[in-house]
């Protein structure tokens, strides 16, 4: 598999690290609700078949945070962001 | 139903022609309601199907499989059986399996080739033998036996190791000398024999698209063969958890990923029991057909592909060479690929709901296969009790809201460094 | 002898010598094993995997089940190595296997006449009574009966390599479609790769009797491979074989660099991994010949007719002095005339149809070859091949034949279409599965996608050459594709004969035969996976490349719902089998993974430091000296000496971040539980991490340099990992924040010094600055110069519990950093101290480290708890608020002293309380690090107790059955030595 990295180009997957979920964003530590929504983003997942947005981290390259959109069925690699960049959203 | 198998029925057989076997399992088709209806024919649901019968009296049940029985994930395992866990909220529920192992054959009068050939976790530091030890005290407090040896010893046992010129020298092991393998197909055809003959309806090409909801309750699946009715419905569909029950509006403490597992051609035995390293991501065991059965680490990245990549491949035969160089001009005759559900703890999910009318059993990461029978056994419990055995009441759905988390190797909540 | 008069491509001006089973036999250049094996008029190669019945070769190619030996011997053994693909040379020695006492005289051979027991599903039937004996008697009894070669069992002595290439256009396979791809694409300009498993380019136009341009086809062969040869941008690589298909237009391929000589060359790998990637590829790996079921269709002699006709017009060699082909399509008609054309004796043509194409008929007649037309074989005789019974309408008759080629139609070689997931659909007309999905960028052509005649190999071979060229941006005109005679293709499906007699076999290598299928049906196992698992079916080495198709037709027949809707097994890689030591590449023994030595490792090394792996680092353990009787001797002495003195030890493999920016301190008080935006310039701060989900990641110290300029230390275990996680927080969390962060953790060396004359060490080494209580008190940070202009940070940190300093220089300054403070220390006593001792230091201090740092423990476990900050949120605050981190059942962090005093405590001991029995339900905690403590003279321990922190002056029971130990501790406070940390402040 390869990650068309923004920086460095199409590079070999095995020069990343690969977190997870691109979709769950960090909730408000202040909110009431916060243990909810704290449990909700550390442990609970869409985990489609199918696309995906997830975050993988060029660790043995550019060192950038990346949001890449695979098919989890196939795949195949629809775009990758810069994490820092991107509007993270579901 | 099967007949029973026996000398007499080995003979006559060898006689006739082998003509008078009839099927394994009836290829029944769906009657209009059940008791339970368990999804998924894999060992898991068969084995809850089958101690639903004989051990809570509860006949009336039916197996759904989407495809045909074992083709998911019990059948692409490397058959590895072994009660040598840390925590406590495990290891008494995995030395049951173990204990169910060892009858099991004669249980279901079906030789599922169970074989305690044992196992040795190596270790490499003395940090490596502190954290072996505390297991290994574990497993010795919940029933299991485990020694720890010393590097002469595990050379004794295995003189082919990388004793004298390893990155990582080999200080000794762990090890359960009543762990091994099983021929996983046979675990599965034997379940499903031995369920069919309690009558149990195996029902394949069977895939569930729904569920009948009354209120927030589950009383039956919509399936492409049609509508089920049912008591209880439970759920043992391992990586294809989050895609069931998304229907239902859950999200669940899990991502399926890719595992890939390995099998060398055919060899004079070889090596004996199960080994693993400590310092790469390699273990190994030989089948009783002479393959070098091993694998390593999940690929890592979310999947539903059944398969994987090359980095994985050449890490797991960098630390098979590095500790065992004999094995270079031994040939990988395939390499294949399983769906499986990691959890946020890296264990497993037995437990009552999360909505009225539906049982879950899911998350068993990449280490199901040794927990089919007491899986099987205690989700047969829960759903015919409506609570958790003792064995698997620390498998909550909800210890990830409680924080009563299961962390055998201590990373958090990231399925794939599990 | 049976090599043939004339022709073959083998060199015989030259002659090879071989061995085989200890025999001598000679050959040429060109030959395989095989042929070289049946020109010298042996036949029986090996014998089958359950019933041990003699075999001999059965193709020609990498799809052999039948013909597997031990090549090479000692270390360099080679088993289950297909005769057919092994390169004749000289020297040669192979060895048959699985047969006892020998090759012509196996016992286990009385299989057969088990054979009506050993039926398919038989073990799981039976050796259930009684059940102890499965273990004892029938597992090991069938263990050693399985399995195929042996294994040397020695090292591998050979090398191997990895390698990445990249092109336009990979071409797999060098037969017509391949060729003519590979001369389009090259033409067009496109970066081609031609990979080609033969030593020798061309496929099935090696045997090929028919024209290409007028010539014959081996000539096309000979122009195509020079033309590609002078295309500077054209790679051929042959004895490569393309194993693999996977993400992303990754082709995985392994290159036999050497395996056609005795040795490697000096400094040449055995084999060669390459990881292609490819923008396009065009598969092209042809068609195998496959047979059909009959009974007695395994005796030695019976073979594909591709195969005879291969041995015949590529090899030069007769398979038998006398053969006959059985065949139900128009290519067996073509390899049989190829055979007898290239002057084997075929006795007969038997075709299961009632006529042959005209043209073909009228060949066999100018050959004089004999049609038996609507005709059966259904019996073979002899130990090796001797007769054939054949029945037609005219009778049944007898033919006296050594060989017979047998063809059932061309099953498509589509196994490399198959690995990202695509399904093969069935077509009727050919009575082939052909390839349907398709790997992206993955194109076929020629017979494996059904392209059967020569014409149409190379009219689609050049098309999607062409085509592939032009998809990866080239689109230079190309000269037409050749052109050729059109080859008959037709085929009449036919898969078995109905006949009684000996077993008909469906899979050779594992003995499956077509009564198995039978079994399998009627015990339910009918879907096609089901077949495969219960009969194993397929599932040998060759992985049932010439079999399945009949597997799963007699299945299909069985149930009666075709073949279609039965369908095929999954294809998986590798395409062959791969030698597992290429995978590996390099990375085995000392080089399987990076030696990481410290700064001062030579300087260690000379001073006969004792060495310990930890992660990829190598640190000092120990320092012996002469006369010390073991090693805890050595390191109570360094203990001593740092308590009492001064001691000095290599730190620099903790991660080191620097962190510079506006935000640092708000982002510091963000991922830390405690506060270090109020943390003063000039000083530092011992800080704990937490993960989200509130459980403890890592700790350190970090110390502010400046306003705006701070530098963290992490554990050496978790360097990396925290790296990223600071990396993700910045990035992902808060990209708003203005932090820049950098990885230093190689560009500082860092050293210890510690002890009561540490200060006076320090200050010999500086550069004049002033180390005084007062200028620099405990936690205090000093820039300064050392050795005479050598830029360093001085940090008054103590993880002995003693008077310390921590002294980083540029890396490379760190070995003479080292020698300096030994000769400035070496008036004070100063000792070189390892990881040993540092344990111990800290063990006796009570603090935590790796063992208690295990990802299952939160602040307050460790006792630590009250560092974190309820004036701010931070990483994991959260949730470590859930009702499972306030349990006070929770274990707690405590130290451990046992009651008697002699007795030597064990990390990884259970904590149980006195007198409860020794269950899981009574398991209170456990021991994480021990160590002897020279100071106190006893052994003393740290770990986690259930309400562990109220529990102090309790004894409790420290068991540890897997070192027969069972002893009561007093459970104490972790600060063994100095409770009140008052050593530190001096």
């Amino acid at each position: 598999m390869r990650i068309p990295c923004p920086y460095c180009g199409a590079r070999d997957a095995h020069e990343f690290a690969y977190l997870g979920d691109a979709t769950v964003s960090r909730p408000d530590p202040a909110a009431p609700d916060a243990e909810d929504a704290f449990f909700t983003y550390a442990y609970l997942r869409d985990n489609p078949d199918g696309e995906h947005r997830e975050y993988w981290y060029h660790a043995n390259g550019c060192r950038q945070w990346l949001v890449v959109t695979r098919n989890t069925r196939t795949h195949e690699i629809l775009g990758a962001s810069l994490a820092r960049a991107s509007e993270v959203t579901a | 139903m099967s007949a029973r198998y026996s000398f007499l029925s080995l003979i006559t057989n060898a006689l006739n022609g082998q003509s008078g076997w009839t099927p394994a399992w009836r290829d029944a088709a769906p009657k209009p309601a059940y008791d339970v209806i368990i999804v998924g024919g894999g060992g898991h649901g068969l084995a809850t199907a089958y101690y639903l019968a004989k051990e809570h009296g509860i006949h009336n049940v039916a197996v759904l499989e989407k495809g045909h029985i074992g083709s998911g994930n019990s059948g692409r395992n490397t058959t590895i059986i072994r009660s040598n866990y840390l925590l406590p909220g495990n290891e008494p529920f995995y030395e049951w399996s173990m204990k169910l192992w060892e009858g099991l054959e004669q249980d279901l009068n079906y030789n599922a080739m169970v074989s305690q050939r044992g196992i040795i976790n190596l270790i490499h530091s003395d940090a490596q033998r502190d954290a072996y030890a505390r297991r290994g005290n574990a497993m010795r407090l919940a029933g299991a036996d485990a020694e720890l040896l010393d590097a002469p010893q595990v050379r004794q046992l295995c003189p082919f190791l990388n004793f004298d010129n390893a990155r990582f020298p080999i200080k000794g092991g762990l090890m359960q000398k009543r762990a091994g393998t099983a021929r996983h197909d046979a675990v599965v055809w034997g379940y499903a024999r031995g369920a069919d003959r309690l009558g149990v309806d195996i029902i394949q090409n069977c895939e569930v698209t729904g569920f009948l909801r009354q209120g927030d309750a589950v009383v039956g699946v919509e399936t492409t063969r049609g509508v089920i009715r049912a008591g209880k419905v439970g759920l043992a569909v391992a990586g294809s958890s989050s895609r069931v029950t998304r229907s239902l509006g859950l999200r669940l403490p899990i991502e399926s990923h890719a595992l890939q597992a390995f099998v060398s051609e055919g060899l004079k035995p070889l090596i004996p029991g199960v080994i693993t390293f400590g310092m790469g991501h390699f273990y190994v065991s030989q089948s009783d057909k002479g393959g070098l059965v091993f694998g390593g680490d999940i690929d890592g990245y979310n999947s539903y592909a059944q398969r994987g990549n090359m980095p994985v491949v050449e890490d797991v035969l960098e630390g098979g060479m590095a500790l065992m160089p004999m094995i270079g001009r031994l040939r990988l005759l395939r390499a294949w690929g399983g769906l499986v559900d990691m959890s946020m703890d890296g264990s497993p999910i037995i437990d009552v709901g999360p909505l009225p009318g539906l049982y879950l059993n899911a998350a068993w990461n990449y280490g199901g296969f040794k927990a089919t029978p007491a899986s099987g056994w205690c989700f047969a419990h829960t759903i015919a009790q409506d609570s958790a055995h003792a064995l698997n009441a620390a498998f909550r759905l909800d210890r990830f809201r409680s924080g009563h988390v299961i962390d055998e190797k201590g990373v958090g909540a990231q399925p794939n460094l599990h | 002898m049976t090599r043939l008069a004339h022709g073959g491509l083998i060199n015989r001006a030259r002659t090879l010598s071989f061995r085989f089973d200890g025999k001598s036999y000679t050959g040429h250049p060109g030959d395989t094993l095989a042929s070289a094996l049946l020109a010298n008029g042996v036949r029986l190669m090996g014998r089958s995997f359950k019933y041990h019945r003699p075999r001999g070769v059965f193709t020609a190619g990498s799809e052999e089940p039948n013909a597997l030996v031990e090549l090479r011997a000692g270390a360099r053994r080679e088993p289950n190595t297909r005769a057919t693909t092994i390169e004749l040379f000289e020297g040669l020695e192979a060895q048959s296997q699985n047969r006892w006492p020998s090759l012509d005289h196996d016992l286990l051979s009385v299989n057969r006449y088990l054979s009506p027991f050993l039926g398919a599903g038989f073990y799981y039937k039976t050796f259930m009574w009684p059940a102890a004996f499965w273990e004892k008697l029938y597992e090991p009894a069938i263990r050693r009966a399985a399995g195929l070669g042996a294994a040397a069992a020695l090292p591998d002595p050979d090398t191997y390599e990895k390698a990445f290439a990249f092109c336009d256009v990979l071409v797999i396979g060098s037969g017509p479609a391949g060729l003519a791809a590979a001369l389009a694409a090259g033409r067009a300009g496109a970066r081609v790769i031609l990979a080609e498993e033969d030593f020798r380019l061309g496929g099935r136009l090696l045997t090929e009797q028919a024209a290409i341009d007028g010539a014959p086809a081996r000539d096309f062969v000979s122009r195509a491979e020079a033309e590609l040869a002078s295309l500077a941008h054209v790679r051929i690589m042959p004895r490569t074989t393309v194993f693999g298909v996977y993400d992303g237009g990754e082709y995985a391929a392994v290159e036999r660099v050497s395996d056609h000589l005795a040795v490697p060359a000096p400094f040449q790998p055995r084999q060669r991994l390459w990881r292609i990637i490819a923008k396009r590829a065009v598969l092209a790996a042809g068609a195998f010949d496959r047979p059909i079921v009959f009974p007695g269709n395994d005796r030695p002699g019976v073979m594909t007719a591709q195969a005879l006709a291969t041995y015949a017009c590529r090899y030069g060699v007769g398979a038998g002095a006398t053969a006959a082909v059985f065949t139900n399509n128009d290519a067996g008609v073509a390899a049989a005339l190829a055979t007898a054309g290239a002057g084997v004796k075929l006795e007969a043509l038997i075709d299961v149809r009632p006529a042959l194409p005209a043209p073909l008929a009228a060949k066999a007649k100018a050959l004089g070859v004999r049609v038996i037309t609507s005709g059966e074989v259904i019996a073979t005789s002899g130990k090796l091949l001797t007769g054939l019974t054949v029945r037609s309408p005219a009778g049944t008759e007898t033919l006296a034949v050594e060989a017979l080629g047998i063809s059932g139609g061309a099953t498509p070689n589509l196994n490399l279409t198959c690995h990202l997931g695509g399904k093969p659909v069935y077509r009727e007309d050919l009575a082939a599965f052909v390839p349907a999905t398709l790997p992206p960028g993955l194109a076929v052509a020629g017979a494996v996608a059904g392209q059967f005649s020569l014409a149409d190999c190379l009219a689609y071979g050049t098309a999607e050459g062409v085509r592939a060229a032009a998809d990866a941006g080239f689109t230079a005109p190309t000269l037409p594709a050749p052109q050729a005679e059109e080859t008959a293709t037709g085929i009449q499906p036919f898969w078995q004969v109905k006949a009684k007699g000996d077993l008909a076999f469906v899979d050779l290598q594992n003995d499956v035969s077509a009564k198995d299928v039978g079994i399998a049906h009627k015990e339910g196992f009918r879907a096609v996976e089901l077949l495969k698992r219960y009969t194993t079916l397929g599932m040998a080495t060759d992985q049932g490349k010439t079999s399945n198709m009949a597997g799963l037709a007699l299945m299909a027949e069985l149930t009666g719902q075709g073949i279609a809707a039965t369908g095929t097994t999954l294809f998986r890689p590798p395409y062959t089998p791969v030698a597992l030591g290429v995978l590996a590449g390099h990375h085995r023994d000392k080089d399987f993974r990076p030696t990481r030595p410290t700064p001062t490792h030579d300087w260690a090394q000379r001073q006969g430091a004792v060495f310990v792996e930890t992660g990829f680092w190598l640190r000092a353990a120990y320092f012996p000296k002469p006369g010390e009787k073991d090693w805890l001797e050595s390191v109570n002495r360094e203990v001593n000496a740092t308590r009492s003195a001064c001691g000095v030890i290599d730190v620099s493999t903790f991660g080191k971040i620097d962190l510079q920016g506006p935000d640092v301190g708000i982002f510091l008080d963000r991922v830390y539980i405690n506060m270090f935006s109020t943390l003063a310039v000039g000083k530092a701060r011992y800080g704990v991490m937490l993960r989200e989900d509130g459980l403890v990641m890592d700790d350190g110290t970090t110390a502010r340099l400046g306003e705006q300029h701070y530098v963290m230390t992490t554990t050496t275990a978790n360097a990396g990992k925290m790296f990223q996680h600071l990396e993700f927080c910045l990035q992902v969390l808060w990209p708003d924040l203005d932090v820049q962060i950098a990885s230093v953790s190689e560009q500082w060396a860092q050293i210890a010094v510690s002890g009561p004359r540490s200060r006076a060490v320090l200050a010999q080494v500086v550069d004049g600055a002033d180390v005084s209580n007062a200028a620099l008190p405990f936690m205090g940070v000093l820039q300064t110069t050392v050795m005479g202009g050598v830029e360093a940070r001085v940090f008054r940190l103590s993880f002995s519990g003693e008077l310390g300093y921590e002294i980083a220089v540029p890396a490379r300054h760190g070995a003479a950093l080292m020698e300096a403070l030994m000769a400035a220390g070496a008036p004070f006593g100063i000792t070189p101290y390892g990881t040993e001792a540092l344990g111990v230091l800290r063990i006796e201090k009570g603090h935590v480290s790796g063992s208690e740092l295990n990802g299952q423990t939160s602040a307050r476990d460790l006792g630590l708890g009250r560092m974190a900050s309820t004036k701010k949120d931070y990483i994991g605050r959260v949730l470590s608020q859930r009702p499972a981190f306030l349990d006070p059942d929770r274990p707690m962090f405590v130290g451990f002293k046992p009651v008697d005093r002699s007795a030597r405590l064990k990390a990884g001991a259970h904590l149980l309380p006195p007198g409860a029995e020794a269950t899981t339900a009574h398991d209170e905690g456990y021991m994480t690090s021990v160590a002897y403590s020279p100071t106190l003279g006893h052994s003393i321990g740290l770990g986690f107790l259930k309400r562990g922190a109220a529990r102090i002056g309790e004894q409790v029971r420290a068991f540890d059955p897997v070192r027969g130990g069972d002893i009561l501790v007093e459970v104490c406070s972790p600060a063994f030595v100095d409770p009140e940390g008052e050593k530190q402040r001096v």
